[in-house]
């Protein structure tokens, strides 16, 4: 089977205007979504407490509220996780919160709606441990893309590096603002999720120019945006095959996964598809509109023997 | 001929066959078990030998039987017979073992003799407490600055040399002694140095008078700092692992600069752990100051010089002397006596130094009543929300000394739940620095398994899915990639088995995620071979080609992977940690099944064909 039996003449270059602009708005309404609806953190962030409970049958999960409410544990967030059995209590910080007591607390009121209740987990957070988490989030966030952009440089040129860069920044914005779109709870395990996106969204685009510089010496020929057009569409195949079946296995981790890796199985399959988006789309695109030409692709070739005969 | 060298080849082989042995032992799946522990003292063979007779004659043989770190972990083929046998071995003999329930993998005895153990789960898959403590170090360099100045004032006292004040000052790290004149201060520096040989004193003024500072450097506060948080560790792995508390491998951990671990799996109600780990109950002997009315002191609030008030259990108040004759640091052991001659007592004994302080006390002090003070801290909130240390100080015992005692005795007038826990606390250890707890979680059983069964349903169709899709799209091709990958989760499962990585419910995304990167590669390769086809070159060159053009391609690609991945590795902890490890492991193992892996099979499957007519890719 083969769904790519000629090579696909797609004039990506001519049309990037119309791609900046979708992926212009892709951002513009991720950050407006973050700023006006705001993230469902979790409680890895927040601080707080969770209990996870399990009923033999389906219960009413306004009179558990109000249950709540009757013994002083107002304020909770009461809502299935999963199933309509499993129910989750969401508590916000407080002074002297033991998970163990509170956990035992919830149980014994749910114990009046339901005798067979069993507590599933119960997580505490201090509040101080979530301002350090999200710091060290944002601060590996920020390594890791200094890191490729270090190594992206080191193998391409400058203006390949930017384009790569502007390209991988955009993945993890559109994650970031489905999570406000969807309120689905941002915790720990969506940043991992987040930050593998970003690691692996830049394999396409290395794929590309791997292509473009391959092919740097018919460019002088054919023009630059020629040659990352017919770039983009030989390799075009394989970008979006290898993307096609890692989205058929993440898939199943979103399906079968449960709720624990819902947020996190959801980040990667938008971050998988803003990837290959972006390297399609947009990284060779804003390496051109930089200024890419020619010699920028052959410079390392050329610059390398000058430089053994430049040594003393 | 297609070439590739054999000893590459080879190497492939001898790779996938250890990673198969290496593998192996997660196949045995697991059984209920009891894990015999001793306090300080290992479980030996002989041990074993008597508790399987024992079980044996009354019908609960267990099914396994194994001593790992001085630990005995005994099998059973039924729950019941778990249950039934904690029963027996503690009816036997109560005192002797620290019993705890678990599973143990069902892997044979030659194996494990081998070194080979299954992947270690996670808490979040076989459920259990997971608690992170905040260690207060700041308090841990107040304490330092406290000794300071109760060190120099003594120095100052035996030397005679008079001072008006000893100032400490916390935010600036230092202590400083005032003196009225230069000639004060140059004799109280001597006095000084004579007992604190390495410390630096430096000259200064303090509002006109002369006096000299110790500033801690930030090297020394850092050491300090240090040294409180693995002391600590050392005190919370002495508490956990004694007998009173039944955890079984009860994992501490140091994570990031000032914060400690804890994990306990199989734990199902931590609040009994929380609260031992959390104190800092500690003992201080002092003789009673005899000569004045306790009474008189407590009601007036004037208490004479060189005494200080407490109280007793029953409120009642009494007269210490202020010089402590031995302090719980200079405790070596400590056991409970419920049934001792006067009731409940806790059996000490002393280190040397305490001991000699202690025989030369009672010698002078014989018929003279000497007290135990029992001080407990505990951090609470106040009505404002800031940290508060609150100290209960009890007198739980006074006594005549009757004889000359110095490094065994014990001390009366402990009711028998708290005789017990202040056994545990006194042997354990103080804690070097106050412990906040910042984060707890805590997963049933139920819910472990239930996230075991989600990770291997996503695992297999996930994987399913890949291989499906492979095998349609690439043909003979497609089922080399399978086998490859194949290869892949044996390679990956059997170096996190080495490893000894727990396999947490992230981790299992990761290794879902990791086949489909690691499908990536040989997409790379079987595409560039369909392009050289395209291209008109023979099968035979295409397949060269193809594995060395896709090579930098694929290199690429995965380091990028593997620097998100190494960068959550170092930054992460916990639940991210468990994802990243697995990741970082899963793109090396991914590279080196669909790089080599690959190749040779292709090589073992064209190579010896003359003529290659049509590939089916």
């Amino acid at each position: 089977m083969e769904f790519f039996h000629k090579v696909t003449r797609f004039p990506f270059m001519n049309t990037r205007k119309i791609w900046y602009g979708l992926s212009g708005f892709l951002i513009v309404a991720s950050i407006l979504l973050v700023v006006v609806r705001g993230l469902n953190l979790g409680i890895d962030f927040t601080g707080g407490v969770v209990v996870e409970t399990n009923f033999t049958a389906p219960p009413n999960i306004d009179r558990l509220r109000a249950a709540l409410d009757a013994a002083g544990l107002g304020g909770a967030q009461v809502q299935a996780f999963g199933s309509s059995q499993d129910i989750l209590v969401r508590l916000p910080p407080g002074p002297n919160a033991s998970g163990a007591e509170l956990g035992a607390r919830i149980l014994e009121v749910f114990r009046a709606a339901d005798a067979g209740v069993t507590l599933q987990r119960t997580e505490v957070v201090g509040p101080q441990v979530g301002k350090e988490l999200f710091e060290k989030g944002a601060l590996a966030l920020l390594a890791t893309l200094v890191l490729i952009l270090i190594y992206v440089l080191m193998r391409f040129t400058l203006k390949l590096a930017l384009g790569a860069i502007v390209a991988v920044l955009h993945d993890p914005i559109c994650v970031v603002g489905f999570f406000a779109l969807s309120q689905m709870t941002f915790d720990l395990t969506a940043i991992s999720a987040v930050l593998a996106v970003i690691g692996y969204s830049l394999n396409d685009t290395v794929i590309v120019f791997d292509r473009v510089r391959e092919r740097a010496r018919t460019a002088r020929k054919l023009g630059i945006a020629q040659v990352i057009d017919e770039s983009i569409n030989q390799t075009l195949s394989r970008t979006l095959m290898t993307k096609l079946v890692t989205l058929l296995v993440v898939v199943a981790l979103l399906i079968f996964g449960g709720e624990t890796l819902h947020g996190f199985s959801a980040a990667l399959v938008i971050g998988i598809i803003a990837g290959t988006y972006s390297s399609i789309y947009i990284s060779a695109a804003l390496a051109l509109d930089i200024g890419l030409n020619v010699d920028d692709l052959l410079e390392r070739r050329l610059t390398k023997p000058e430089e053994v005969d430049g040594l003393p | 001929m297609i070439s590739y060298p054999g000893w590459k080849i080879a190497l492939v082989a001898v790779v996938l066959s250890i990673a198969i042995v290496m593998a192996m032992p997660n196949l045995f799946g697991e059984q209920s078990a009891l894990q015999l522990a001793r306090d300080r003292a290992v479980v030996t063979e002989a041990d074993r030998a008597s508790v399987t007779q024992l079980l044996a004659g009354k019908g609960v043989a267990p099914a396994g039987a194994f001593l790992d770190q001085g630990r005995l972990t005994l099998r059973f083929a039924r729950r019941e017979d778990q249950l039934k046998a904690r029963d027996l071995i503690a009816a036997a003999d109560p005192d002797q073992y620290t019993i705890a329930l678990t599973q143990a993998s069902r892997v044979p005895e030659w194996m494990r003799n081998l070194g080979l153990n299954p992947l270690k789960l996670g808490l979040d898959l076989r459920g259990g407490v997971y608690l992170v403590y905040k260690v207060d170090v700041q308090s841990a360099v107040k304490q330092q600055l406290d000794r300071y100045e109760q060190d120099f004032r003594a120095s100052l006292r035996t030397g005679q040399v008079p001072y008006q004040d000893v100032l400490v000052d916390y935010p600036e790290h230092r202590v400083r002694v005032l003196f009225r004149d230069a000639d004060a201060a140059a004799r109280g520096r001597a006095a000084i140095a004579a007992d604190n040989r390495n410390l630096s004193l430096s000259d200064t003024t303090l509002s006109g008078s002369p006096a000299l500072q110790l500033t801690l450097s930030d090297q020394q506060i850092k050491e300090r700092e240090d040294y409180a948080v693995q002391q600590n560790i050392v005190i919370l792995r002495n508490r956990l692992n004694s007998p009173e508390l039944a955890v079984s491998e009860p994992q501490v951990v140091r994570q990031g600069v000032d914060e400690i671990a804890i994990q306990l799996p199989g734990l199902q109600n931590s609040a009994e752990v929380k609260k031992i780990l959390g104190k800092t109950a500690t003992l201080e002997f002092r003789m009673v100051d005899e000569n004045d009315n306790p009474l008189e002191a407590a009601a007036t609030g004037h208490v004479p010089l060189g005494a200080k008030l407490y109280y007793t259990r029953d409120k009642r108040p009494v007269l210490l002397k202020r010089e402590i004759v031995v302090t719980g640091d200079e405790l070596t052991d400590a056991s409970f006596q419920p049934n001792g001659q006067d009731g409940p007592a806790v059996s000490v004994s002393l280190d040397s130094r305490g001991a000699s302080k202690m025989l030369k006390n009672t010698e002078e002090n014989l018929g003279h009543l000497m007290a135990v003070v029992f001080i407990d801290r505990a951090r609470e909130k106040n009505a404002q929300g800031a940290d508060v240390d609150r100290v209960t100080e009890e007198v739980i015992n006074q006594a005549t000394i009757r004889g000359v005692f110095s490094n065994n005795f014990s001390i009366t007038g402990v009711n028998p739940i708290e005789g017990r826990e202040l056994a545990l606390l006194l042997r354990a250890g103080g804690l070097a620095a106050p412990l906040e707890p910042v984060e707890e979680r805590a997963i049933g059983p139920s819910l472990g398994q239930d996230n075991i069964d989600k990770g291997r349903n996503a695992m297999v169709f996930g994987m399913l899915a890949a291989f499906l899709f492979m095998a349609v799209y690439y043909k003979a091709f497609g089922l080399i990639a399978d086998a490859v990958l194949i290869a892949n989760v044996v390679l990956l499962v059997a170096l996190l088995s080495m490893v000894g990585v727990a396999l947490t419910l992230p981790g299992i995304a990761a290794v879902v995620l990791t086949v489909g990167m690691a499908v990536d590669a040989n997409i790379l390769i079987y595409e560039r071979i369909r392009e050289e086809l395209r291209n008109g070159v023979s099968p035979r060159a295409a397949i060269t080609a193809g594995f060395d053009r896709a090579f930098s391609a694929i290199a690429d690609s995965n380091v990028t992977a593997l620097i998100a991945g190494l960068v959550l590795w170092l930054f992460g902890s916990g639940v991210v940690r468990g994802f990243a490890v697995v990741l970082v492991l899963g793109i090396a193992t991914s590279m080196f099944t669909s790089l080599m892996g690959s190749r040779a099979l292709v090589q073992i499957i064209f190579g010896g064909r003359r003529k290659i007519e049509r590939l089916s890719i």
